[in-house]
């Protein structure tokens, strides 16, 4: 059997799997020698990491808006969770661990795991309500967490960590040095974040949704998007698969948030307000709801816009939202959708025609 | 005394974000920024009286409302609210970003409309500013006269009978997509007013200056139950005492955060809001 029938004979999820995975493997392997030979310019090898955070919180946020269907407004708020926790675990394990993957790896997994905590006590009261209700309060608690971050101090000496609310002179410390400093956000942080890590995460995220997805969960989570009523009727809790998908999202975009603040000297936490929830949310909406791929590519794309649109100067971020509005219209209004319908029976046409000419060809008619 | 001119400063605000609060559109906020720079502009360059300019920022930002919903929001009529948000969010990049070109990121230092001056009482121990007043009775004026309308003009009937169910609306002969262009254009206009008294108490302009008292007034009008003027009102009253009262005793940084704790806390206790209605499920 050839490769390209084996590969029909997969089942519909086989195939998403082998196309997500192969996109981001084969866009990993073109990126990574253009990167470590330094063919690329650095402006675009400074952008690789974020790109990867980004796609890893478009994954992540599509596991919520798209699968679950639930409109989170406060997704940059668990990256910030994730990116200041991180922070202060890459203070704390500076000294104990030299290795810099490992120790890249451990303030990931803390990221994650505090992350995921706020994800759980958030989701329990977000989770009673519906639609713009649910919607609002996400951007509410994504808001709190930013004011709260912002009037954090925190410290580290020979004693341990030192955390406060009101400045750096009440943490009490003799020569300890801030991580921490409130509005500042964190400073002084060693790069450790690579390309590579990015990549690995990509591909840890897309096996964690991906199978969730595919299994019994993501059936039941599916289901009580589609119709809860109905899904709770057959015996589905929904309390405990909402919550299931909730904080799996936002643990993800912890681990996300921690890379994230590993790739820059300084993090403020202003960075994570509710503009950057909106510019994830675009990535998902735009690559299209419960489309994994659709994600990646969307946030590949968008992100690099304002990028290349780098020559129009003052005009780009103008030419980003009027390229926002017009793709939004012609993928939901009623009119672009007939037009574009009735371009496909044009094309598809063409197609049928030629065809029935060839057969036509070899046949006898009988009608004469 | 404090606690009463916080009291004070606390319900104009409020009634700022009230004003803001009876149009449920995310790009709301970038509406009421338009309409205090050509304001500001008409006053400064202009050398326009200040109650013309803001007759002029009104007939502005009412055109400008009806354009982005004929441009922007008519064709996703049957589309998910989702691509709506996202839409307006577009929206509001286009209307910030065509304000950095236009007016540059220098904040503009808004000179006050109000022509009168502070009264003092009890001495001078507490000061109400002239800009609260005006702004509180403007805010009631507004809400009498929309209730009002509402309730007994042909069209207040037709735009609420669309906002409650938009296609028996259309079967009763009520053209949708004109009463819709003239929610929008009410609404614009009055976000033209929001903008100067926003602008007025707080006197600095920067093309983001809408977007925060945007997010709070959307805030607002969940607080109170969406689709309800008295909800409307009465959120965003509450949401200005709130911000001022967690400002002035417990802290600054702190006052947005504690805003969004009280209204999650009150949706946890009444989910659709203040004075909205429950909605019972169909199976």
């Amino acid at each position: 059997m050839s490769i390209a029938s084996k590969y029909k004979a997969l089942s519909k999820y086989a195939r998403t799997n082998i196309k997500t995975y192969g996109l981001v493997i084969i866009a990993f392997a073109i990126m990574f020698p253009l990167q470590s030979t330094g063919t690329i310019n650095n402006s675009i090898s400074g952008q690789l990491v974020p790109i990867c955070t980004y796609i890893v919180l478009a994954i992540s946020l599509n596991l919520t808006v798209g699968i679950l269907g639930e409109l989170s407004l406060g997704h940059a708020g668990f990256m910030s969770v994730g990116a200041f926790s991180g922070v202060i675990a890459a203070a704390a394990f500076r000294d104990s661990v030299a290795s810099d993957p490992l120790r890249l790896l451990i303030v990931i997994i803390i990221g994650g795991i505090f992350a995921g905590i706020a994800g759980l006590l958030i989701g329990i009261p977000v989770l009673r309500l519906r639609g713009d209700y649910l919607a609002i309060v996400t951007l509410a608690f994504g808001e709190i967490i930013k004011n709260i971050i912002n009037c954090l101090y925190v410290g580290i000496d020979s004693k341990g960590l030192h955390f406060s609310m009101k400045d750096t002179a009440s943490l009490g410390m003799t020569n300890g040095k801030i991580v921490l400093n409130g509005p500042q956000g964190a400073v002084g942080i060693t790069k450790i974040a690579t390309f590579t890590a990015g990549f690995i995460l990509i591909l840890i995220t897309l096996f964690i949704v991906l199978n969730m997805i595919y299994s019994k969960t993501g059936r039941a989570i599916t289901a009580i998007r589609d119709n809860r009523i109905a899904a709770e009727s057959v015996g589905i809790s929904v309390t405990k698969y909402k919550l299931t998908a909730f904080i799996t999202s936002a643990a993800l975009a912890g681990m996300a948030g921690a890379l994230y603040a590993m790739n820059f000297s300084t993090v403020a936490p202003k960075k994570f307000d509710f503009n950057t929830s909106i510019l994830i949310l675009v990535f998902v909406v735009l690559g299209g709801m419960g489309n994994i791929m659709g994600s990646i590519i969307a946030t590949t794309v968008l992100y690099m816009l304002p990028e290349l649109l780098r020559e129009f100067a003052d005009y780009r971020m103008l030419i980003y939202a009027i390229v926002l509005i017009l793709v939004m219209l012609a993928t939901n209004s009623t009119k672009a959708k007939l037009i574009t319908e009735s371009v496909k029976f044009k094309i598809k046409g063409v197609f049928v025609r030629k065809n029935k000419d060839d057969s036509d060809k070899g046949e006898v008619t009988d009608n004469g | 005394m404090t606690f009463i001119s916080n009291l004070i400063n606390g319900i104009s605000l409020g009634s700022i974000y009230a004003i803001i609060a009876l149009m449920l559109n995310f790009a709301h906020g970038d509406v009421i920024m338009i309409g205090a720079y050509v304001s500001y502009i008409c006053t400064t360059s202009a050398g326009i009286p200040p109650i013309l300019s803001v007759v002029i920022a009104m007939a502005v930002c009412t055109v400008l409302g009806i354009l982005i919903e004929g441009l922007a929001y008519r064709p996703l009529r049957k589309a998910t609210s989702l691509a709506v948000l996202i839409t307006a969010i577009g929206v509001s990049y286009f209307l910030q970003n065509s304000a950095l070109l236009i007016w540059g990121s220098n904040p503009k230092t808004f000179s006050s409309i109000v022509p009168f001056d502070s009264i003092a009482l009890f001495e001078g121990k507490l000061i109400i500013t002239a800009e609260s007043i005006v702004t509180v009775a403007v805010c009631i004026v507004i809400m009498i006269g929309l209730t009002l309308f509402t309730k007994n003009g042909k069209m207040g009937k037709a735009m609420r009978a669309v906002s409650e169910d938009k296609d028996a609306a259309q079967l009763m002969g009520i053209n949708t997509n004109s009463t819709i262009s003239l929610t929008f254009a009410i609404g614009s206009a009055l976000a033209a007013v929001a903008g100067v008294l926003l602008c007025s108490a707080y006197p600095v302009l920067i093309p983001t200056t809408g977007s925060m008292p945007g997010i709070k007034a959307f805030t607002a009008a969940v607080f109170g139950g969406i689709g309800s003027i008295p909800g409307a009102m009465l959120g965003g009253i509450l949401l200005g005492i709130i911000e001022i009262f967690g400002k002035s005793y417990i802290s600054t940084e702190l006052s947005d955060a504690i805003v969004f704790a009280v209204l999650i806390i009150v949706l946890l206790v009444k989910p659709t809001g203040l004075l909205g209605k429950k909605i019972n499920e169909k199976v």
